[in-house]
């Protein structure tokens, strides 16, 4: 690397809680939205627990159910819990906020985001609206029963359409709202600190892409956000107000006819909701793309297959995102001109995926593959990619969706793709980071275990989903006792029970693992992947400002690897030319 | 393919279409910034204020297609005559943008004095347009329009309040220009007037275009 003294250096806060409350350091904020989302993704995972366990035994007796057996509310109440924490809380916090926050800086040659209190705001409103969704827990009533997705007019007309619908859905309103917020302040940051703060040389064709993945996911949220933040603030106003924005007259609810209401449009909050929930599908993903395209590439030592149709495939992905939400509304009722219109977009979105997909067997191929944990989760983030994919391909149809859409083959898709790929994305992302972030290694062998317990665990849960879907069986259904048609399909539930059991309880192993290597891991050398990005051209953890008063310089792309004639088999971005030994 | 030795030798001009080019780290007077983040180039505040705007744009089209979807598929819109002293209004608001290009003129020409003056102006005018929004909603009641009236009534309220909020932030940011002290800080004084002055013209634009929404769709 080049050094130039840098007029800026600056000194890092003393106090305990300007260093790690309160702080503005965008590598401690990183680290703090990791660790709010490793709290919420085993809040969200116990919760998913429970609902397994009802399902199989729907009379058991558990103790966070009131001591007695589950009501049915209840299990709406842990499916709306469950599915809010996990889309807003892990997986739109971890990938970008956790990751990006810490990595994206660095990897640009900057010294930090470009509004670092912006940032720092941005964690703690995000922060206040986790604890906003938590409370509904606390409250008369409990939580919502209406799903993540808060369809109206269930979701709009207070605590007499059911418990939770109260008190904890204005808490649940407020609290996404909040989220939006966060959300926004967030987007913004990644992209001014991307576009303005990229060090000299670091040209838009030389950014990892793992860059452009936060990059192109900041700019869907901050055009996506304001959707969400719209719709919430009008279902707030029918629940609060009195207004009617959503909520049609004539509704008769528990022998209560709603007079006090008319002429609102239930559909109108399906189409803001998904026109934001389909680009927070890509919100979720695309980082995981993104790291899986980056370690792909450094643990195969070689390039990216076809770094700018990866990109392109990437603002393809993150274009048409915005044109497809109606096919989350084919039983809507919907012109069967729109669906067409809908599905046709739909499946366009497998031609970039596609082109990813191909570009990482092609990044793959010929490589000198080196399987480390980080590798076996990037490649297991590929396959689950994949399966999720191809059921995509069937629910964009609406003639397949309208049989479909309330079964359980959509929870085994949208699971695959949007929750279990992304995680795999967020293990593959900690186990390469991780010695950067906290200066020393995971276990390797711990790490493989987790790999492969939780790999064969996820396709064991989801993949038999498809068939209880294809049989028909409804999906938020709390108990099917005595639905005969539904019977023969209880030893499957049995089986995903146990393998959901199995596949949670592995997860201690990765939490004993974080909390092990934290206190007694193997030190972390500046690069121990040998890897090209800025990152691990300084010290494991990096110093407050990075780079340690110098200035980075880039001279080449992201993906230097196996470069013939070059002594070894990778040159760091940040390597002066003349630096660069040469094979003899 | 992997690059060669060779290729990299060929893209040794590193300042080439690259990001920063020189790092932004003095202030206009010349004094040290207070601290490595003082690198942040005066353009970055440009870019964030333009972001901005987009997602304040996304936010008001989410509204504007609810009314029309909302106008569209109900059958119980009732319009309304809006209070006249929105049209008066409006052009306090328009007013208040060619005050605040006065004004930037004569900070550019260094003329502090006389910017602070017309400046003033322009956050007197923002302020005034609010009250005069709240005259509005005084009419309406009193005419026995209110949130809840009719669907036409509550996205007036609405929008009008959003506006109304957003403008406020607007006008907490002409005092900030006004009021801070701007010898240490990262920016100056006339660049924060500057991004001061796009989120105002925005929300100018933005009140013409809900106008015209709630006139046109009322």
């Amino acid at each position: 690397m080049v050094t130039h003294e840098s007029g800026g250096h600056h000194h890092p806060p003393t106090g305990f809680i300007r260093k790690y409350i309160f702080s503005i350091d965008h590598k401690v904020i990183g680290i703090q939205y990791w660790f709010l989302a490793l709290f919420s993704v085993f809040v969200g995972m116990f919760l998913s627990l429970l609902m397994r366990l009802h399902l199989v035994w729907p009379n058991l007796k558990l103790p966070f159910t009131a001591g007695g057996v589950m009501l049915p509310e209840t299990y709406l109440a842990l499916v709306t819990m469950h599915g809010s924490i996990m889309v807003f809380m892990v997986l739109t916090t971890a990938p970008q906020g956790g990751f990006g926050n810490y990595a994206l800086p660095i990897q640009i040659g900057a010294e930090d985001m470009a509004f670092p209190i912006l940032n720092m705001l941005s964690f703690w409103t995000t922060f206040v609206s986790l604890m906003v969704l938590i409370a509904a827990f606390f409250v008369t009533g409990g939580p919502p029963i209406g799903g993540w997705t808060a369809y109206p007019p269930l979701s709009a007309l207070g605590e007499i359409v059911g418990p939770g619908q109260g008190t904890g859905m204005t808490l649940w309103v407020v609290g996404v709202m909040i989220f939006c917020l966060a959300s926004l302040l967030g987007a913004l940051n990644f992209i001014v600190t991307t576009v303005d703060l990229r060090a000299k040389g670091m040209t838009f064709g030389r950014l990892p892409l793992t860059v452009w993945s936060w990059l192109i996911t900041a700019i869907l949220g901050l055009l996506a956000f304001g959707v969400l933040l719209a719709a919430c603030i009008l279902l707030l106003l029918d629940r609060v107000a009195g207004t009617s924005f959503f909520i049609p007259g004539g509704l008769v609810v528990t022998d209560t006819v709603i007079t006090w209401h008319k002429g609102g449009s239930p559909l109108l909050w399906q189409h803001l909701f998904w026109f934001f929930g389909h680009p927070e599908v890509y919100i979720a993903i695309l980082p995981g793309m993104g790291v899986a395209s980056h370690l792909l590439a450094t643990f195969s030592r070689k390039p990216v297959f076809g770094y700018k149709a990866m990109v392109g495939a990437m603002l393809a992905i993150g274009f048409l995102g915005f044109c497809v939400w109606g096919h989350h509304m084919f039983v809507s009722g919907m012109s069967p001109y729109s669906a067409f219109a809908f599905s046709i977009m739909t499946m366009t979105i497998g031609v970039p995926s596609a082109i990813k997909t191909f570009n990482w067997m092609g990044t793959l191929w010929g490589g000198k593959i080196q399987f480390t944990t980080a590798m076996l989760f990037a490649l297991g983030f590929v396959s689950l990619f994949v399966t999720g994919g191809l059921s995509g391909l069937f629910l964009a149809q609406p003639s397949l969706d309208l049989y479909l859409h309330d079964t359980y083959f959509v929870v085994a898709h949208f699971h695959l793709i949007m929750g279990v790929a992304a995680i795999f994305g967020i293990f593959a992302a900690t186990f390469f980071w991780f010695p950067k972030m906290f200066g020393r290694m995971l276990s390797e062998p711990l790490g493989k275990i987790h790999f492969w317990l939780t790999f064969v665990g996820v396709y064991c849960i989801f993949m038999p989903m498809h068939f209880l879907g294809l049989a028909g069986h409804p999906r938020r259904y709390a108990d099917t006792t005595g639905v005969n048609f539904l019977a023969p399909l209880h030893t499957v539930h049995y089986f995903i029970t146990i393998a959901a059991f199995f596949t949670i309880s592995a997860q201690l192993i990765f939490l004993f693992n974080v909390i092990y290597s934290l206190i007694a891991g193997k030190k972390a050398s500046a690069n121990p992947w040998n890897a090209t990005t800025l990152e691990w051209s300084v010290s494991s953890p990096p110093p407050f400002d990075n780079f340690g008063g110098v200035v980075p310089v880039v001279y080449r792309g992201a993906y230097e690897f196996s470069v013939p004639d070059a002594a070894e088999d990778f040159i760091p971005q940040g390597l002066a030319p003349e630096k660069v030994g040469r094979a003899h | 393919m992997p690059g060669t030795l060779t290729d990299d030798i060929e893209i040794l001009d590193v300042g080439r279409g690259g990001g920063t080019d020189v790092p932004a780290g003095g202030d206009d007077d010349g004094e040290p910034s207070g601290g490595g983040f003082g690198r942040v180039p005066d353009r970055a505040y440009f870019t964030l204020i333009q972001l901005s705007l987009a997602g304040i744009t996304m936010f008001f089209m989410a509204l504007t297609s609810s009314l029309l979807v909302r106008k569209g598929l109900g059958n119980d819109w009732i319009s309304f005559t809006l209070p006249r002293v929105v049209w008066v209004n409006t052009l306090v608001l328009l007013g208040s943008s060619v005050t605040m290009q006065i004004s930037l003129r004569r900070i550019r020409e260094g003329a502090i004095a006389s910017f602070r003056n017309w400046w003033t102006l322009t956050t007197a005018l923002g302020v005034l347009f609010l009250f005069g929004q709240v005259a509005a909603w005084r009419d309406l009641r009193a005419e026995g329009v209110f949130l809840t009236t009719n669907p036409s009534s509550s996205f007036f309220y609405l929008l009008t309040a959003l506006h109304g909020l957003h403008l406020l932030g607007g006008i907490i940011a002409l005092l900030y220009v006004l009021f801070r002290r701007w010898r240490r800080s990262r920016i100056t004084q006339s660049t924060a007037a500057s991004l001061a002055s796009i989120y105002w013209h925005f929300m100018d634009g933005l009140w013409i275009f809900l106008l015209a929404l709630l006139y046109l769709g009322r």
